[in-house]
């Protein structure tokens, strides 16, 4: 708790520490790559030229994030490992076990309330958690975190501004936007769920207490919610409470089939490059 | 204009790290500048990178030219042609060895376009960023809605504008409207 340079030499000094830091980028990069894939399968299909363009150009930031931390990640495994992966290794050669992001970004994309009801819980989460990261003891993740927080910031603006928007619109768009949110509040639940790999990782303050953000989530969450004249979901019960959700690499049926479409390619023709 | 205060301040922190040869360093510094300045940036040709505030720091190691750059966005789909742009404007300037590093820390902010880009942009239809960058505040609620400054036309200066979307063109634009010359135009984002 003293220095940055204390702090990484406890998590770099023994091979075996270091695995929960690489564990750790994979959460953070898989998440948005996973996000960004499925805002791709929007390309040529959005509602009009302007969201076409928004959903891609979100995707695009969390393309560029994804390889910031897979860069980052390939470092870390080089340590321990002597070499590490490339970040086209870690996004094409890894099955659905070996990815690590929340199983809600995973979740089709449905109708454009369910599409924008899973970037609205994700970009709440997200704008936080890269907040708080970018005062992390570890340098590197901070540099990352404080650039990327600036990109979703405008992310964030603009999904509870659809929020609000299909929420408070016709009868129609507003029970759509309700039927989104109640059947996605499962998924939120992981977002601030802690593990023993993760708790290391905050006690040494490198990564985010998501627990201690849920607050101010849940309260963001409900002001939007109730400017948007939608109910909070009022379930407590939640998905991957802990130690078996999408962050310790267990997912819905949905990742298998996005990754057998993001894969193909690599997985067909190995080492191919255009 | 603010390229010329970097010049100096560039070179006067080369000179005192270099034992001899000190304005030979200082000049090879300011030509490398220069020939920065000529490239533009391949999405917002109008401006150069360096007008556009990302290149930081230009410095010798060893007999390496060392051009430190920072990425507007993270995936800024543009980032890999200035590295090779960067470059090729270097060798041109008879610069042999050259590294171009790329930066994340300070991150990028649209308060380093020049003065002169800024007027550029708007010469070229896109309304220049506000100033100073918004702070991102996320201990409330905020930021549900941050407060809209007015965007000007940039072609008539009409306050009268409304935003269509908040992605456009490019991933640092917006799409406005202005409903006085009811012409549509890209407003650069502050970030």
């Amino acid at each position: 708790m003293t220095s940055t340079t204390k702090t990484e030499s406890a998590v770099v000094a023994a091979g075996a520490a270091v695995v929960p830091l690489l564990d750790y980028l994979l959460r953070l990069a898989d998440s948005d790559l996973v996000l960004a894939q499925r805002l791709g399968e929007w390309v040529g299909k959005g509602p009009v030229i302007e969201e076409d363009i928004a959903l891609t150009n979100v995707g695009l930031d969390l393309i560029g994030q994804a390889r910031l931390w897979y860069g980052y990640a390939g470092e870390v495994e080089a340590r321990f490992a002597g070499k590490g992966r490339s970040e086209d290794e870690l996004a094409f050669l890894r099955d659905s076990p070996a990815y690590r992001n929340l199983q809600l970004v995973e979740q089709p994309n449905g109708s454009y309330a369910d599409t924008m009801a899973r970037q609205f819980y994700f970009d709440q989460w997200h704008l936080r958690v890269l907040d708080a990261l970018a005062a992390s003891r570890d340098a590197r993740i901070a540099a990352i975190a404080a650039k990327a927080v600036k990109e979703v910031a405008y992310h964030a603006e603009r999904s509870v501004d659809w929020l609000v928007r299909l929420g408070d619109g016709t009868d129609e768009s507003h029970a759509r936007m309700q039927a989104a949110l109640d059947d996605l509040w499962p998924y939120t639940g992981e977002m601030f769920a802690v593990d023993t790999l993760e708790q290391s990782l905050i006690d040494a303050g490198v990564a985010a207490d998501v627990a201690a953000l849920q607050p101010s989530w849940q309260a963001a969450v409900a002001a939007a919610c109730a400017e948007a004249t939608l109910r909070l979901p009022p379930g407590t019960w939640m998905q991957g409470g802990g130690h078996r959700g999408g962050k310790q690499g267990v997912h819905t049926e949905h990742l298998g089939r996005l990754l057998a479409e993001m894969q193909f390619l690599q997985r067909a023709y190995p080492g191919a490059v255009w | 204009m603010i390229a010329t205060e970097r010049d100096a301040t560039a070179a006067a922190a080369s000179v005192t790290g270099a034992a001899s040869g000190a304005s030979d360093v200082q000049r090879d510094i300011t030509q490398a500048w220069a020939a920065l300045a000529t490239v533009p940036d391949p999405e917002i040709p109008m401006i150069s990178v360096v007008e556009l505030g990302i290149v930081r720091d230009v410095r010798f190691a060893g007999d390496v030219l060392v051009v430190d750059l920072t990425p507007t966005y993270s995936g800024c789909p543009a980032t890999d042609v200035i590295t090779e742009d960067c470059a090729a404007a270097l060798a041109v300037a008879g610069f042999a060895t050259t590294r171009i590093a790329m930066q994340l820390t300070p991150a990028w902010t649209t308060d380093w376009i020049a003065p002169e880009g800024r007027r550029k942009l708007a010469a070229f239809g896109i309304a220049p960023p506000g100033s100073p960058a918004p702070r991102i505040d996320v201990t409330g609620i905020s930021p549900l809605r941050r407060a809209a400054g007015v965007v000007p036309c940039p072609r008539c200066n009409s306050p009268r504008t409304r935003l269509i979307a908040q992605f456009g063109s490019t991933a640092c634009k917006a799409q406005y409207r202005c409903d006085a010359c009811l012409e549509p135009f890209d407003y650069f984002k502050p970030h």
